[in-house]
């Protein structure tokens, strides 16, 4: 009967494992929906913006209090982590504390500074809530957030709130065990925080307290499981993903835009500049800019699955600030959300992208890519280096040579371009008629 | 007997058999805007009194491309800069400076994939050289002296090539108290022009992007909005109109404080 526990944590662990798996394979398919880019200049400089962006929460610091709240849940996060490496360990073995023994005073200590991370993080999820209902920060109420975003939002919030009551009520009531002299319970040193909360239990029986302490355990491990699959499913995605995301970050001037090299033989064609002909034509000619998810970069969409939704970009794009219908993050979140439709509809067996819908038009208007000002503020703000801009520009090439759909003012400036080389209707013949002035005046 | 300013051709230079250190790039707005035109006299007339030996490329510039390609259309984009980058080359030009940071991005980071390789530099850096260099007399008693300045950051300056001490530089030599608006440097708000916005109505929304940014630089208190664009000059001059405070609040470029500065 003993390792009846011990066989359902194994059963428990190998269908998170595999769900797991499942789901990573379904993003990263998801992901590869994008077209193949090779982005691996300057390594140097990548593994630094990693370490920097990613490890270094180096850009989440320009809001500091947000930036301090999230470093505690972030640490808590990565060393509160080292402890399930126990957990799992005691789970499978079926033994209890299983490095106690070995690590002596150091074990207390380290306990004590899980507690305290423990503690850290259920404040800031306090105060993050907080700031999501009560003193409702203007980001976190746009259109976009209404729905699943929200309710995602306040999940991973309140569950990391009761995972982390689940840890001090198991290390309370353990600690109770123990000096009662109960099987299995070993005294540790002083546990400050769960101490704290020991006067709840003292009164309880040997059975009650073990029966909590069991349960606090199983809850916590099966929550951190359980939260493990979650992610998969939720924009906390980035709490992994940040990494190669910052990694694959667009190193050269935010200005640059992307070259069309299928355009730039054309274009020399038609002005009668020899061509290199490519030794290799490219297999099938795509579309000119992006249409849909395949259109773009995968790193588009790896920066898509990348985004938690804080709305950084949001707050700081000028057209969402002056009331027009653009969002960048929503232009990620659309990204993401037309990916997950698609992939579901291959792994159903359905049409996939030729299901009639597309990025453009079902999910980014044309009024939201026309009111962007191309002015990085969205890329600049972001904490992990995603790449609004790179989507729309690519969506209004395909909108301007795909479809002629750019505004009529627009077109018009086309056409002055090609007639007088000039956005403004003048003739190039005038260009220089500035210098008349100033040749007059005399030094 | 003093000469008059001169504004050199390459096309002239070339027929001299000269070739000038610097090609200065005047752009669409620098030629055609009745305001913007008087920015490029100024920073002519100081090339014209530092020295330097420049020309422009007069009828056979053509605009750089940057708003076709920012609004989609990749084919009028290169076929501009193609021909642009044929006349430079022909020309064998190495460096360029230029008054609009659209210019400056385009052909400093986007026309070597095209094949124009050139050093650039927008005049905001030019302009700085010159005056750490000494080359360029300030009197610092002029019309700005004392007087509180706000820098307006232009988006294809500043976060898309991260020049955001050269104009602050030139600014500070004027003698003046520089005054930054709440949002400047990396967080500055666009004027609302780029990405092609100045050439179409703002699509439907509550304010004008332009407004918007107004109303942050005169919070500053600021006599004097210096900017480094045509496209943020027209944006913040028609902001400044708006809030009808036209007589009290001027809006200058660079190189016209820096010329003015120098009584030229």
């Amino acid at each position: 009967m003993s390792f009846l526990p011990q066989l359902a944590f194994v059963l428990i662990l190998g269908v998170a494992g595999y769900i797991l798996s499942k789901r990573i394979k379904f993003l990263r398919r998801n992901i590869f929906l994008g077209k193949a880019e090779t982005r691996n200049d300057h390594t140097e400089d990548r593994w630094k913006t990693m370490a920097l962006v990613a490890f270094g929460q180096q850009k989440m610091f320009k809001r500091i209090i947000p930036a301090l709240l999230h470093l505690l849940i972030y640490v808590g996060f990565v060393v509160i982590n080292l402890e399930v490496l126990e957990f799992i360990l005691d789970g499978i073995i079926g033994t209890h504390r299983l490095f106690a023994p070995f690590l002596g005073g150091v074990y207390t200590a380290s306990m004590n500074m899980f507690e305290f991370l423990a503690v850290a993080v259920l404040f800031s999820c306090v105060v993050f809530l907080t700031r999501r209902y009560v003193t409702k920060v203007e980001r976190f109420q746009k259109p976009e957030m209404k729905g699943w975003p929200a309710l995602d939002a306040t999940l991973i919030l309140v569950v990391e709130i009761i995972l982390m009551m689940a840890v001090l009520t198991m290390n309370a009531t353990d600690q109770i065990l123990a000096q009662r002299g109960a099987d299995h319970y070993l005294a540790l040193g002083p546990l400050f925080f769960s101490g704290l909360i020991r006067p709840l239990f003292e009164g309880m029986s040997i059975e009650a307290l073990h029966f909590i302490e069991r349960f606090a355990w199983w809850f916590h491990i099966i929550g951190i499981l359980a939260f493990a699959v979650y992610v998969t499913y939720s924009k906390h995605l980035h709490i992994f993903l940040a990494f190669p995301n910052t990694w694959y970050s667009n190193l050269k001037p935010k200005g640059e835009m992307v070259n069309m090299p299928e355009v730039t033989n054309e274009v020399n064609m038609m002005l009668g500049i020899p061509t290199e002909t490519p030794a290799n034509p490219p297999a099938e000619i795509g579309r000119f800019g992006a249409k849909d998810v395949n259109d773009l970069s995968w790193i588009n969409v790896m920066n898509a699955y990348s985004c938690t939704e804080c709305g950084r970009c949001t707050s700081e794009c000028p057209a969402n600030l002056t009331g027009k219908k653009l969002s960048p993050r929503k232009i990620m979140m659309d990204v993401r959300d037309r990916a997950e439709e698609v992939g579901k509809s291959i792994d159903a067996g359905g049409p996939g992208l030729e299901d009639g819908k597309s990025l453009l038009g079902d999910y980014i208007t044309k009024e939201e890519l026309n009111a962007c000002t191309s002015c990085n503020a969205c890329v600049e703000a972001c904490p992990i280096n995603i790449d609004p801009l790179s989507i729309i520009l690519q969506m209004r090439r395909y909108v301007a040579m795909e479809e002629s759909g750019t505004p009529a003012q627009w077109n018009a400036m086309f056409q002055n371009m090609e007639t007088s080389f000039s956005p403004w209707k003048f003739s190039p013949s005038d260009r220089f008629n500035w210098a008349e002035k100033v040749k007059e005046e005399e030094m | 007997m003093s000469e008059n300013y001169k504004v050199p051709t390459m096309a002239e230079m070339a027929g001299k058999g000269e070739t000038p250190e610097v090609l200065f790039w005047v752009g669409c707005a620098g030629s055609f805007d009745e305001r913007y035109k008087a920015v490029t006299q100024a920073f002519v007339k100081i090339l014209n009194k530092v020295g330097v030996s420049f020309a422009v490329l007069g009828p056979e510039e053509a605009c750089t491309g940057d708003p076709a390609r920012r609004a989609g259309n990749e084919f009028l984009f290169q076929m501009q800069a193609v021909a642009n980058i044929q006349v430079m080359n022909g020309y064998e030009i190495k460096k360029v400076v230029t008054a609009c940071p659209h210019c400056f991005n385009t052909i400093k980071n986007e026309y070597p994939a095209l094949g124009g390789n050139y050093e650039v530099i927008h005049h905001s850096q030019f302009l700085q050289q010159l005056i750490n260099e000494g080359k360029v007399a300030l009197k610092g008693g002029g019309e700005f002296k004392g007087k509180k300045i706000t820098f307006h950051d232009s988006c294809y300056l500043g976060r898309a090539n991260n020049v955001y001490e050269a104009p602050r530089e030139v600014i500070k030599a004027l003698d003046v108290e520089l005054v930054e608006m709440k949002r400047c440097k990396t967080k500055g708000l666009c004027c609302g022009a780029g990405g092609a916005q100045m050439f179409k109505e703002a699509e439907p929304g509550k304010k004008e992007i332009n407004i918007e940014r107004t109303e942050e630089a005169l919070a500053t208190g600021a006599n004097v909005i210096a900017v480094g664009c045509p496209f943020c000059l027209t944006m913040m001059t028609d902001g400044i109109k708006n809030k009808e405070r036209e007589t009290d609040v001027k809006v200058y470029d660079l190189a016209e404080m820096i010329a003015k500065d120098m009584g030229i």
